[in-house]
């Protein structure tokens, strides 16, 4: 029931993603905070969390925003749907494996998902896509002004929002942006990116996160300090280094293009005949195949619409989605199996690519003359 | 970036990767799931404060002093050994409680050590009740003990004023 509606229901993460902005697939912010006077989830005894879950719990499904939304403790979800969940970025893996009296409210349109009990007591989290940082603090802060006027935060006038990491006190706040790097990851320079962008205290990860490596050419990009500047400041300073990542992998791009465009036409054409026509298919081969068509969509040599075929691809092929569409738990080498059986489908309709030949005589009849020119303003 | 890396504790294919720069150095870690798990690393800022502090070599003489002296936080009793191995802590007054080690770290970890963001209302409201009604009681108990009753009968006065205030704030 819980995870029909999940699985049925449109992500951010899986639709509206446009050609207006290739590289960032959906922006993030979480908020962590927590209630005065009890000690933070992770050295609170059962009573306490049990008290801190039934009093977050309906104040959090009670918000506007939560409406016709799901409300779920942990306990009561299976490991497939929790897997599910963490695959659609809903749930962290901290709150998924959580003792006890953990929960998580999640609103209809999966955009606003409030965790309970996790490493703080709540950790307020909305995903928009695309690059739209200021709608989702936008709403992040209302959820959490709303919030606030039932429950009684851990607040310090000198040091801000109390967390159970210090790494995360003052605002509580971490944005994030999924970024879409072929270019960067195909020309080798993501090693220097990780290194410059980690002396301005920004952090880049894979798409899962922690430990998760660069699957997908995806990358989750976010701010390391919390104290010391405001929200806005905070996105301010992200947002100027993900313009420059973003200039760096449409350069990239271009000087793919221009020094070896065989090798890249080859890596798209393969990805491409590989995901219409295989019988074995792993979720990490999977991601860098629909990784490289999204790659040959924003060169336009494949429809618009194959765009969300792909970014679907990116969230259906990891293991629980995979479980969940054949309906039971299955090994490894059957999930391959069937990974490949339903990309066929997937992909079955999507017609063969333009290369740069076909693609030149096509532009020459459209007035967008190149649409990877206008994103580096 | 994507090459399989060893494990830097075993020999098992490492999946978590970690780059980190403090004080300008940069670190680089490559572990297993198995071996990330058992040092606590589910969160990778959660290990570079534990990192950070528990670094052996970088601790100081007088700073391990400093550390005894606070060994536990009053309030919950979370200790200064718990924070070291987990990099988090117990309560909002550990941040007190361990401030002798956690000011310096926090100063280290971000961009300042002041708060410059959102100011939650209620928090705030609810904070300089609670110190006025501080300040009125220690008052209220002075004058009792200096047996100036006009006074202390005018601090009663003050403080039931205060709590009907509130009352009627938080019914309204």
């Amino acid at each position: 029931m819980l995870i029909e509606s999940i699985f049925d229901g449109k992500s951010e993460m899986t639709e509206g993603s446009t050609k207006k902005c290739p590289v960032v697939l959906m922006t993030r912010i979480r908020l962590a905070r927590n209630l005065s006077k009890t000690h933070f989830p992770g050295w609170a005894k059962l009573p306490q969390r049990t008290q801190v879950l039934e009093t977050c719990l309906p104040a959090v499904a009670s918000l506007n925003q939560m409406k016709r939304g799901i409300t779920a403790e942990v306990e009561e979800l299976s490991e497939l749907e929790k897997q599910i969940l963490v695959e659609r970025h809903l749930i962290s893996r901290e709150l998924s494996g959580a003792p006890d009296q953990a929960g998580v409210v999640i609103s209809k349109d999966q955009s606003v998902s409030v965790m309970i009990n996790e490493e703080d007591h709540l950790r307020i989290q909305v995903i928009k896509s695309g690059y739209r940082f200021k709608q989702a603090w936008n709403s992040a802060n209302v959820v959490d002004s709303t919030l606030e006027n039932d429950l009684d935060y851990a607040f310090s006038s000198t040091i801000g929002f109390l967390t159970a990491c210090p790494t995360n006190v003052g605002t509580g706040m971490r944005a994030s942006a999924m970024m879409h790097l072929p270019a960067m990851v195909i020309s080798n320079q993501m090693e220097k990116v990780v290194r410059a962008v980690n002396q301005l205290g920004i952090a880049v990860r894979g798409l899962f996160g922690e430990g998760s490596d660069a699957s997908g050419s995806i990358f989750q990009i976010s701010n390391q300090t919390t104290l010391g500047e405001s929200e806005e400041e905070i996105i301010k300073r992200l947002s100027s280094v993900l313009k420059t990542i973003i200039d760096q992998e449409m350069n990239a791009r271009e000087k793919i293009l221009e020094k070896d465009p065989n090798k890249l036409f080859d890596k798209i054409g393969r990805a491409y005949g590989i995901l219409q026509n295989s019988h074995l298919l792993s979720s990490s081969e999977c991601m860098n195949l629909a990784s490289l068509v999204r790659f040959g969509v924003d060169l336009e040599m494949f429809s618009e619409e194959t765009r969300n075929t792909v970014d679907r691809t990116f969230i259906e092929c990891q293991p629980g989605h995979i479980q969940h569409l054949v309906g039971k738990s299955i090994d490894t080498n059957e999930r391959d199996a069937f990974r490949s059986e339903y990309l066929r489908k997937q992909f079955e309709n999507v017609e063969r690519p333009l290369f740069a030949i076909e693609k030149s005589e096509k532009r020459e009849n459209s007035t967008e003359a190149d649409s990877t020119k206008g994103e580096k303003k | 970036m994507g090459k399989s890396l060893k494990c830097d504790l075993c020999d098992e294919s490492a999946t978590v990767h970690l780059t980190q720069i403090l004080n300008n150095q940069i670190h680089k870690i490559d572990l297993c799931e198995s071996c990330a798990e058992s040092k606590g690393i589910t969160d990778p800022n959660g290990y570079s404060l534990a990192d950070l502090l528990v670094k052996p070599g970088e601790e100081s003489e007088s700073s391990s002093e400093v550390l005894d002296s606070f060994e536990e936080c009053p309030e919950c009793e979370y200790t200064q050994k718990e924070f070291k191995k987990t990099g988090r802590l117990g309560c909002e007054h550990c941040y007190e409680a361990f401030g002798p080690i956690l000011s310096p770290a926090l100063a280290g970890m971000h961009r300042g050590e002041n708060h410059k963001g959102k100011v939650p209302g209620r928090a705030v409201e609810r904070k300089s009740f609670e110190d006025r009604l501080g300040t009125l009681e220690s008052d209220l108990d002075e004058a009792i003990q200096k047996e100036h009753y006009e006074e202390a009968a005018r601090y009663r006065d003050q403080i039931l004023e205060l709590k009907k205030a509130k009352k009627e704030e938080e019914t309204a």
